[in-house]
C-alpha cells in the first residue's frame, strides 16, 4: 500500500486542520453559518479520511468502537438532559432562559450544550455507519 | 444540474453516478448560497456532497460497480412517476412567488424571530437561534433520527461484521 504515499502525507497534513475547522464550525455557529450538524459531519470526515487511507483497523485503534457507541447515545442524552434541566429549574422543557439568572446567559449556555450534543451524536453516527460498511467482508 | 441528472440516468457505471450525485449536491449548495441560505448550503455541501458520496462508494465497494441492464421496459413506474410529478407541479402553481413578502410563511412567526431573536437569545445568527432555541424540540427529533440511523446500521451490519470476524463462533452462544 506504499503507492498511496502522497495521499497519505497530504491527508496527515490536512486532518488537523479539518478537526480544527470542525471545532470552529461547532462553536462559531452562534455567529456565522454552521452548528452541530455541520461540525459533526466535518469532524467525522477527518476520521473517515484517515480510515480510507490507513485502513479501518488502524482507524479503529484511534476511535475504538465503544467511544463512538457511547458518544452516539451521550450526545442525544446531553440534548434531552438540557431540556430536563430546564424543567428542573422551573421552566418549560428545552427552555434555556431559566438555566441561569440572566435569560441571555441561560440561552447561550443551553444552545452551547445542545449544539455539543448534536455534534457528538452526528459525528459518532457518521463514523459508526462508515465503519460498519467498511468492515464488511468482501 | 439538468445535464448532471441526464448523465446520472444514462450512465451504467455506478462509480461515475456516485461522483455525479456528489457534484449535483455541490451545485445545489451553490444554488442555496445564491438564495442567501448559507446554513442550508453548508449542510448540503458537507452531508450531500461529502458524507453521502463516501457512503455510496463504501456501499459500491461491497456490491458491484455496474448497473444491470433491465430485462423489461418499466412502463408502470414511468406512468406513476409522471402522474405524481404532474400532481406536484400542479400543487406548486398556487404557491406564492419566491421572495413575496405577503407569503404566509413570512407573516406567521418570522417577523417575531427577526425582531426579537437578538433580544431574547443574544445569538446573532438567527438560523441558530431558531434551530436550537425556538425550535429546539424539532432539532431534538432530528438528532433522535440520526441516533436511530446509527443504531439501525449497527444492529444490521455491525453485529454481522463481528460474527464474520470471529468466524461465526459467537453464533453458538
Amino acid at each position: 500500500m506504499t503507492h498511496f504515499m502522497i495521499l497519505r502525507v497530504v491527508a496527515k497534513l490536512l486532518i488537523p486542520f479539518i478537526l480544527l475547522y470542525a471545532f470552529y464550525v461547532q462553536f462559531h455557529g452562534d455567529f456565522g453559518p454552521g452548528g452541530g450538524f455541520q461540525a459533526g459531519v466535518i469532524f467525522a470526515v477527518a476520521f473517515i479520511l484517515y480510515a480510507l487511507l490507513y485502513g479501518v483497523d488502524v482507524a479503529t485503534r484511534v476511535v475504538p468502537d465503544w467511544v463512538t457507541r457511547w458518544g452516539l447515545a451521550l450526545g442525544l442524552l446531553i440534548f434531552a438532559g438540557t431540556g430536563m434541566a430546564g424543567l428542573l429549574h422551573g421552566g418549560a422543557y428545552l427552555n434555556y432562559s431559566v438555566l441561569r439568572d440572566d435569560p441571555i446567559t441561560g440561552q447561550h449556555l443551553g444552545i452551547l450544550l445542545i449544539e455539543f450534543g448534536v455534534g457528538l451524536t452526528v459525528a459518532c453516527a457518521m463514523i459508526t455507519i462508515f465503519f460498519a460498511f467498511a468492515r464488511r467482508p468482501r | 444540474m439538468a445535464s448532471v441528472i441526464w448523465f446520472v440516468i444514462r450512465l451504467r457505471n455506478l462509480f461515475a453516478v456516485a461522483m455525479l450525485s456528489g457534484l449535483y449536491s455541490l451545485l445545489a449548495a451553490a444554488l442555496f448560497v445564491q438564495l442567501d441560505a448559507v446554513d442550508v448550503a453548508f449542510t448540503e455541501a458537507a452531508v450531500g456532497a461529502g458524507i453521502a458520496t463516501v457512503l455510496t462508494l463504501g456501499a459500491l465497494a461491497l456490491t458491484t460497480s455496474r448497473e444491470a441492464i433491465p430485462q423489461h421496459v418499466p412502463l408502470l413506474p414511468i406512468f406513476i412517476v409522471l402522474i405524481v410529478g404532474a400532481a406536484l407541479v400542479y400543487g406548486s402553481l398556487d404557491m406564492p412567488l419566491y421572495g413575496d413578502p405577503s407569503a404566509p410563511a413570512h407573516l406567521h412567526v418570522a417577523p417575531r424571530y427577526i425582531a426579537e431573536s437578538m433580544n431574547e437569545t443574544g445569538v446573532p445568527n438567527m438560523v441558530t437561534a431558531v434551530l436550537a432555541s425556538y425550535r429546539g424540540y424539532d432539532t431534538l427529533g432530528e438528532v433522535t433520527v440520526i441516533f436511530t440511523a446509527g443504531v439501525g446500521v449497527l444492529v444490521l451490519l455491525g453485529v454481522a461484521a463481528n460474527l464474520a470476524a470471529t468466524g461465526g463462533q459467537d453464533r453458538d452462544k
